[in-house]
C-alpha cells in the first residue's frame, strides 16, 4: 500500500472527490517513510519521517492526521506510533499537520477523515509502520556512528545501546543523521502480546489545557484585526433570502457590514459577536420559503408509513429463504411498527470557523472531523487553488458526525471573501445550530416475525422506511440507488452484520428522503436499526414465552463473537439470578463499525412513567483495545448520548422548519440521571473495530426492554417525552 | 462602559450594560476559557463564580455583574498551583472534548467550597451542567477523590 501509482494530480477531481467522499480520493496515496532530503518541522527539528519528528532534547513529536474531538484518538494514535518507535512515552507530544501540507506532499499523512469510528482502525497499520520505520532508521544512525552492525544495537525508551562496547546514545542525538537515511522498505510490526504502551490506559495527552481554559477551540480563535459574524440561514431548508433591510441596523454599535451568504443566508459582521448577533436579530429579512414550508412531522410520518407497505418498492439489504411464504404458513405471527425521529448532534460548541481571504490566499481555522473535506470546501468557496489555501485544525468542542460536514466552513469563506484582508470569525448561535443541523435521519420500521408450532422463529421480515444519509451527502456511494449504510447492524456480512440466523429473512429499505438534511450522527443507522431489531427480539422472545437472552442465544450459534459479548454482559449483570425487588432488566446486542457490543440495564419504574436507570453493563469486542481507559469512556459516553436522545431528543418539523431551538426543548441528560456504566472489554484479536459509536446501538433497547419487563408496556416511538415518560 | 472585577483585576470595558457577562468576559476582557453553549442558562458551559457563587454568565448582564467579584476558569488556580479540582481533573482524566469542562470545574469548585464532602445526592443536585460527551462518571469519581483527600 505504500506506493500507489499516482495519476497526475487533477485538482478538480481532488476537490470533488474530497468534498463528496472524504475517503478514497481521486489522487494517489503516497506514504514515504523518510528519505535522503531532510524535511524539517517548523522549529527546525528533523523529521525522521512524516509521522515522527525528534527534537534535540529527545522530545518526540508525533504527527496526528485524524481529529481529536474528545474520543481520545489523538492519544491512541500516538500510543500506536510510540509502541513501534520504542520511545519514552513521557517525552511524547503531538501536532496536527495541515491538509494543505499533506496534499502538497502527495497525501503523506493519508486520510484525515475522523468519522465512522475509523480514527484508529483505518490508520493503525500505517502509523505503526511509521513508528517502526523511524525506529529502524534511528538505530541505524547510531550504529553508523559507532561503526557497528545495527543488529547489535538495542533500544528502550529512546535510548540506544550497543552492549558489547557499552556505548549509549539517545534518539535526540541521532535524529539528524537518521533523517538522512534511506528508509527500510519492509518493517516488522510487534506482536500484540509484546505491546507495552498500546493496551494500557495511559492518561490522555490533551487534558491539562482543558482544565485551565487554555485549550483553543474554533470559537476561541483570535487573529489581529479580526471581526465577528453572526448568521441566519433560511429557517426552511431549501428556502432562499428574498430581501433584507440593511438600513434598519446600520449605525448599530459595532456593526461593520451586512452580507448575503450564498442564496439562503444573511450574516452581520461586527466588532464583537454579541454585537453581530444583536444586530442580526434586529435585521428584517424576508424569506422565500418555497414548497418545503408545507412539510411537517405529520406529513413526513404519513409518507414514511406508506413505505412500510409491501406494495411499495424497496431495496433489499439482506435476504435468505422465502420470508413471505414462511410467514403465510407460520403457526404464529408477531408484528410491530417502530419509529425513530430526527436528532440534532448538539455539540457543546456550536458550529464556527474563522476565515482570512486575500486575493492570493485563503486560510481557515476551525474544528473539523475531516481536515481534507474542509480544505476542499475552502478551495471551492474561495475559488483559489490548493497551494494558496490551507486549514488549521483546532480542538473540537464535540463532533459526533456534525463536524464532518463543511457547511459552516463554506459560509465563513463566503463572508471573508466579501471582506478581503479581514479575518472573520463566524459563529452560529445555539438556535442556528439546532435549526440547521444535519440530522440523524428519520425512519420507521415494520417488523414481522413468524414461529412454527414449537415456537421456533422461522421468519423475520424487517422493513425500513425513511431517509438515506448517503442519498444526501454521498450520492456517489449509492449502489444502483440503494444506500448500503441503511442496513448497518442488520446487514448480511461486513462490519455491521446481523448476529441472528433466521431461515427466512428479508431486510429491506423503502427510501424516502424528506427535505430535512440528514447527516452522520453518533452510530446513526446502527442506532435505530439496533433499537428496532433488539426491541423486536424482546417482543418475539415474550411471544414465544422464552427468556430474551436464551431466545437470542438460540439464534446466534453461527455468530460466536456477537454471542460472546452478549454472554459477557449477561454474566456481569447477573441475568440468571433474579433482580432485586422492583428492579427490572433489559438486554441488547449489535455489531457496528467492525466491533461487537452488548448492553444491559437495570431500571425501576414509578407510576408507570418515571424511570430510574440504576445500573448499566456494557461489553465490547473491538478486536484490539489501544487504550482501555478511553474505550471505557467511549462506552459510557455512548450511553449518555443514546439515552439523552431516547428520553429528551427528537427534532420535529413544522412549516418546513425544525421546532426545537435550544437545550430547553432539546434537552440532554445530567449527572443525576446517569448511573455508572460497568464496561467489560473482551478484545478477541485478529481484527480492528471501532469504539466511539457501536455501543450507542444498545443503549436505548436495553432500557426499553427493561421498561417492558417492569410495566408490560412496549414503547415503539422515540423520544419518551412524547409518551409522558421521563427520568424519575 | 462597565467596570468589572475579573480574577482580581479591574477591567474597564466598552460594552452596553445589557451585554451578557459571558460575552464581556470572552470578547471584551479576552478570557476565552469561559464557553458559550446555549445563551439561555441551560447548559452551564459559561459557569463562573460571582462572589463565590457558581453563576451562568450568559444569563447575567454586565450591569448586574458590576461591583461583584468574578472568577473565571483562568483565575481558579493560585499562581502556578492548580486548584484541587483542576488537579483531580488531570489525575482522573475527566475531560473528553473538554468544551463543557471550564463550566463543570467552576460548578464543582463552588460545590466543594460549600460542601467539602458532598454526597452523591449533593452532587446530583448541584452539578446540572450538560456534557454531551458523557463524562459524568469521571466527574463524580473525581469529586469523591477530592472529598476523601
Amino acid at each position: 500500500m505504500n506506493k500507489h501509482v499516482s495519476p497526475k494530480m487533477n485538482r478538480r477531481a481532488f476537490v470533488i472527490g474530497t468534498a463528496a467522499v472524504g475517503t478514497g480520493l481521486a489522487i494517489g496515496l503516497d506514504l514515504p517513510f523518510g528519505g535522503p532530503a531532510v524535511v524539517r518541522a517548523a522549529d527546525g527539528s528533523p523529521e525522521v519521517n512524516a509521522w515522527v519528528v525528534i527534537r534535540p532534547d529527545d522530545t518526540v513529536v508525533i504527527r496526528i492526521a485524524r481529529s481529536e474531538m474528545g474520543q481520545g484518538s489523538l492519544t491512541g494514535l500516538a500510543q500506536l506510533v510510540a509502541e513501534e518507535l520504542e520511545c519514552d512515552w513521557s517525552k511524547v507530544t503531538t501536532e496536527y499537520p495541515t491538509p494543505g501540507q499533506s496534499v502538497a506532499r502527495k497525501r503523506v499523512w493519508g486520510d484525515f477523515s475522523t468519522g465512522g469510528s475509523r480514527g484508529i482502525r483505518s490508520s493503525q497499520d500505517y502509523v505503526r509502520k511509521g513508528g517502526a520505520t523511524a525506529r529502524v532508521m534511528l538505530i541505524q544512525a547510531a550504529a553508523d556512528e559507532w561503526k557497528v552492525p545495527a543488529s547489535e544495537c538495542t533500544v528502550a525508551k529512546g535510548v540506544i545501546t550497543h552492549k558489547a562496547s557499552g556505548k549509549t546514545t539517545t534518539y535526540g542525538r541521532v535524529a539528524e543523521a537518521a533523517a538522512k537515511l534511506t528508509p527500510p522498505t519492509e518493517v516488522k510490526l510487534k506482536d500484540p502480546k509484546d505491546w507495552t504502551i498500546v493496551g494500557k490506559g495511559l492518561l490522555r495527552l490533551d487534558t491539562a489545557d482543558k482544565t485551565t481554559g487554555t485549550m483553543v477551540y474554533g470559537i476561541d480563535i483570535k487573529l489581529p484585526g479580526m471581526l465577528n459574524a453572526a448568521i441566519k440561514d433560511c429557517p426552511v431548508f431549501g428556502g432562499k433570502v428574498k430581501s433584507f433591510d440593511e438600513a434598519k441596523i446600520t449605525g448599530m454599535k459595532g456593526v461593520k457590514k451586512v452580507v448575503k451568504v450564498g442564496d439562503s443566508a444573511v450574516a452581520v459582521v461586527a466588532d464583537t459577536w454579541w454585537q453581530a448577533k444583536t444586530a442580526l436579530e434586529a435585521l428584517p429579512i424576508v424569506w422565500d420559503e418555497g414548497d418545503n414550508a408545507k412539510v411537517s412531522s405529520e406529513t413526513i410520518a404519513k409518507w414514511l408509513a406508506e413505505g412500510l407497505d409491501d406494495a411499495q418498492p424497496a431495496y433489499v439489504g439482506n435476504k435468505n429463504g422465502d420470508v413471505k411464504a414462511a410467514i403465510a404458513s407460520a403457526a404464529k405471527k408477531v408484528e410491530a411498527v417502530y419509529n425513530y425521529p430526527y436528532q440534532n448532534h448538539a455539540t457543546m460548541e456550536p458550529m464556527n470557523a474563522t476565515a482570512l481571504y486575500t486575493t492570493d490566499k485563503c486560510e481557515v481555522w476551525c474544528g473539523t472531523q475531516n481536515g481534507e473535506a474542509a480544505f476542499a470546501a475552502v478551495l471551492e468557496a474561495s475559488g483559489l487553488p490548493a497551494e494558496k489555501c490551507d486549514v488549521h485544525k483546532v480542538m473540537l468542542g464535540g463532533g459526533f458526525g456534525r463536524r464532518g460536514m463543511t457547511d459552516y466552513v463554506r459560509q465563513a469563506v463566503a463572508i471573508a471573501k466579501q471582506m478581503p484582508g479581514t479575518p472573520i470569525k463566524l459563529l452560529w448561535s445555539r438556535e442556528e445550530d439546532m435549526t440547521h443541523g444535519k440530522y440523524h435521519p428519520i425512519t420507521q420500521c415494520k417488523m414481522t416475525g413468524a414461529f412454527d408450532a414449537d415456537n421456533n422463529l422461522v421468519a423475520l421480515h424487517y422493513r425500513l422506511s425513511g431517509q438515506s444519509i448517503l442519498f444526501s451527502v454521498r450520492p456517489d456511494a449509492l449502489q444502483n440507488g440503494m444506500d448500503p449504510a441503511a442496513f448497518q447492524g442488520v446487514a448480511q456480512s461486513g462490519e455491521a452484520a446481523l448476529g441472528y440466523s433466521v431461515p427466512n429473512l428479508l431486510v429491506e429499505h423503502s427510501m424516502r428522503n424528506p427535505h430535512v438534511p440528514p447527516g452522520f450522527w453518533r452510530g446513526v443507522n446502527v442506532n435505530h436499526n439496533a433499537i428496532y431489531m433488539e426491541c423486536f427480539m424482546d417482543e418475539l422472545a415474550h411471544a414465544a414465552g422464552q427468556d430474551p437472552l436464551e431466545f437470542r442465544r438460540k439464534l446466534m450459534g453461527k455468530n460466536p463473537k456477537h454471542l460472546a459479548v452478549l454472554n459477557a454482559v449477561a454474566e456481569k449483570i447477573g441475568w440468571t439470578t433474579p433482580a432485586p425487588q422492583g428492579v427490572y432488566r433489559g438486554i441488547a446486542q449489535v455489531m457496528g463499525y467492525g466491533s461487537y457490543v452488548a448492553g444491559a440495564a437495570e431500571i425501576s419504574v414509578t407510576d408507570g412513567s418515571k424511570i430510574k436507570v440504576l445500573r448499566i453493563v456494557a461489553s465490547t469486542d473491538p478486536g484490539y483495545v489501544v487504550n482501555p481507559a478511553q474505550v471505557e469512556r467511549q462506552i459510557a459516553g455512548s450511553f449518555v448520548y443514546g439515552l439523552s436522545a431516547l428520553f429528551y431528543g427528537g427534532c420535529t418539523v413544522k412549516d418546513g422548519r425544525i421546532e426545537q431551538t435550544n437545550f430547553d426543548t432539546f434537552n440532554s441528560m445530567r449527572i443525576n440521571e446517569m448511573p455508572k456504566v460497568e464496561s467489560v472489554m473482551v478484545p478477541s484479536g485478529g481484527f480492528w473495530g471501532g469504539v466511539g459509536e457501536p455501543t450507542i446501538g444498545v443503549a436505548a433497547p436495553a432500557v426499553l426492554n427493561a421498561y417492558f419487563a417492569a410495566t408490560g408496556k412496549r414503547i415503539r416511538s422515540v423520544p419518551l417525552r412524547d409518551q409522558n415518560i421521563s427520568f424519575a | 462602559m462597565a467596570n468589572l472585577t475579573i480574577n482580581g483585576k479591574t477591567f474597564t470595558l466598552d460594552v452596553e450594560p445589557d451585554t451578557p457577562l459571558l460575552w464581556a468576559i470572552r470578547e471584551n476582557a479576552g478570557l476565552t476559557g469561559t464557553k458559550y453553549g446555549c445563551g439561555i442558562a441551560q447548559c452551564g458551559a459559561c459557569t463562573v463564580h460571582m462572589d463565590g457563587v457558581a453563576t451562568r454568565s450568559c444569563g447575567i448582564s454586565v450591569a448586574e455583574a458590576e461591583g461583584k467579584k468574578i472568577t473565571t476558569i483562568e483565575g481558579l488556580a493560585s499562581g502556578s498551583t492548580l486548584h484541587k479540582v483542576q488537579q483531580a481533573w488531570i489525575a482522573k482524566d475527566v475531560p473528553q472534548c473538554g468544551y463543557c469542562q471550564s463550566g463543570m470545574i467552576m460548578a464543582v469548585a463552588a460545590l466543594l467550597n460549600e460542601k467539602p464532602k458532598p454526597t452523591d445526592a449533593d452532587i446530583d443536585e448541584a452539578i446540572t451542567n450538560i456534557c454531551r460527551c458523557g463524562t459524568f462518571q469521571q466527574v463524580r469519581e473525581a469529586i469523591h477523590t477530592i472529598a476523601s483527600a
